[in-house]
């Protein structure tokens, strides 16, 4: 078993942090809440302090916070039904766009690797791809597949896909089709038999990592036409299937996941405020893979915790954000 | 609120006694842990969304379907709406659901559910309740909140 040390308590915010966001270049911290404010944290050795406070983007609580690719950028989604754009150019984090469009609460906002392209969802059943010039979002598809609430939106690390999880019990993958510019629904991964609160994507894009509220992880693996176990596709393009269920571990709801690009750790935030790692077993089949829970911090928050993300330059860097108020950055040891 | 009432005529219980207070509730030295009781006392006299009665003189909350564990931290409550297609369901459901939210420590996770076999979209109510992100959407708007809070306020006699 790993360890998982406590390196610090960042306290901040007012009420429920719902989401940590790292800089992709892992040099400081972005967060938010029902406080309705963005706080972005920053080292000062050898401590994580606050460096701004951003308010007065949002009239309700702030779901989502996403990093743009780049690192210049910020975008904050809001159950007051919109997403805000926020930059620097002015030499400090100012909010110059709006999204609108969306019927109520946004859930969920995520860049695409390019930064051209962004996603949200709502509780309005909706997906949302915007496309970005010059600092204008134009909205270039509204995509009705889900039955309920869209929980949250990824995008694939390196190609211009995106999945999204609903409470419809489902997550979807969505692609552009060159020929009409459409969105369109290219796979529905069902399995879960509760709301699917989050999905991480793993480093090369062929498997996705989902938790529910089921109290399991899903892992789901993409058979491209023609695969060596003889998957049947269809019209050249890709299946997905569920090749492994993580059960058994969680007590409550798991309300996050997120699969490390460095070290392909799985980790996952859950209701019974409990952090768990997965590692995948070195002698597991690529077609059937099995995980092994490599460590389980208790009682890692006084309450659920909402979110955990892996540091995306330093291994073994963890941020957690929690019902109680609190973010914590942990580090684990194998 | 609707105009008509969809259960015109519910039937009514009597309301337990009130609880005894002994020497050793009083007594500050005595560890005194949260039992059924007290959860069904905090919500026992929220008032029905379209009645003038409580939950409890409609039976929609009763003592015996609290379940209580110290230890765990968990508070489990079962409420049985008057009609099986009670469309305030989910309103009473959030009402109590607040109600513990407002006054447990926050060490607590409440769930709230209706008793099984008790309404038709039973299932669907359920899940509403327990997602918390759906329930902390639906405490930001002003008007479902009054509506929350006028069952929760505690009737003057």
């Amino acid at each position: 078993m790993g360890t998982l040390e406590l390196k610090q308590t960042l306290n901040g915010h007012r009420g429920r942090v719902w989401n940590v966001c790292w800089h992709p270049k892992g040099t400081c911290l972005a967060s938010c809440g029902e406080d309705k404010t963005i706080i972005i944290w920053g080292p000062q050795e050898p401590k994580w302090v606050i460096r701004t406070i951003l308010t007065e983007g949002h009239s309700r609580t702030i779901r989502e916070i996403a990093w743009s690719p780049c690192g210049n950028y910020i975008a904050s989604a809001s159950f007051d039904a919109t997403t805000a754009i926020w930059d620097k150019k002015s030499g400090q984090f100012e909010c110059n766009a709006t999204l609108e469009g969306h019927e109520n609460e946004v859930k969920s906002v995520s860049w695409s690797c390019s930064g051209q392209l962004l996603a949200t969802c709502s509780r309005d059943k909706s997906v949302w791809i915007w496309e970005v010039n010059d600092d204008e979002y134009e909205c270039a598809a509204v995509i009705n597949a889900h039955t309920q609430d869209v929980k949250k939106v990824r995008w694939h690390p390196n190609e211009e896909i995106v999945a999204s999880a609903s409470y419809d019990n489902t997550v979807k993958i969505f692609k552009e089709d060159a020929a009409d510019n459409d969105w369109s629904c290219i796979a529905t991964l069902s399995s879960h038999t509760s709301t699917v609160w989050s999905l991480a994507w793993d480093k090369a894009g062929n498997r996705i990592a989902t938790c529910s509220d089921d109290q399991t992880v899903k892992i789901w693996q993409e058979f491209k036409s023609g695969n060596e176990p003889g998957i049947v596709t269809v019209n050249n393009e890709s299946v997905w299937k569920c090749v492994c269920t993580i059960s058994g571990y969680h007590t409550r709801t798991i309300y996050d996941i997120d699969w490390c690009k460095t070290t392909g750790l799985l980790v996952t935030a859950c209701g019974d405020d409990i952090i768990r790692i997965f590692k995948e077993d070195s002698d597991s089949d690529p077609n059937q893979p099995t995980f092994t829970m490599v460590c389980s911090m208790d009682i890692a928050h006084m309450q659920d915790v909402n979110c955990v993300q892996w540091n995306p330059t330093v291994p073994g860097q963890l941020a957690s954000a929690s019902d109680d108020g609190l973010i914590k950055i942990w580090f684990y040891n194998e | 609120m609707t105009e008509t009432l969809e259960n015109i005529n519910p039937k009514l219980y009597k309301k337990i006694n009130d609880r005894q207070v002994t020497a050793q509730d009083e007594d500050e030295d005595v560890e005194d842990e949260f039992d059924e009781r007290e959860i069904f006392d905090l919500i026992r006299n929220i008032n029905d969304p379209e009645h003038p009665l409580t939950l409890e003189e409609l039976n929609v909350v009763e003592q015996g379907l609290i379940e209580l564990d110290n230890k765990a931290n968990k508070v489990h409550v079962k409420f049985t709406p008057t009609i099986p297609h009670c469309s305030m369901a989910t309103l009473i459901g959030l009402s109590i659901r607040v109600q513990l939210l407002r006054v447990l420590p926050s060490r607590f996770k409440v769930s709230v559910e209706i008793t099984p076999g008790t309404h038709l979209s039973e299932a669907a109510v359920n899940k509403q309740l327990a997602d918390k992100e759906r329930v902390a959407a639906a405490l930001e708007n002003t008007h479902l909140l009054e509506v929350i809070n006028q069952c929760i306020g505690i009737k003057c006699q």
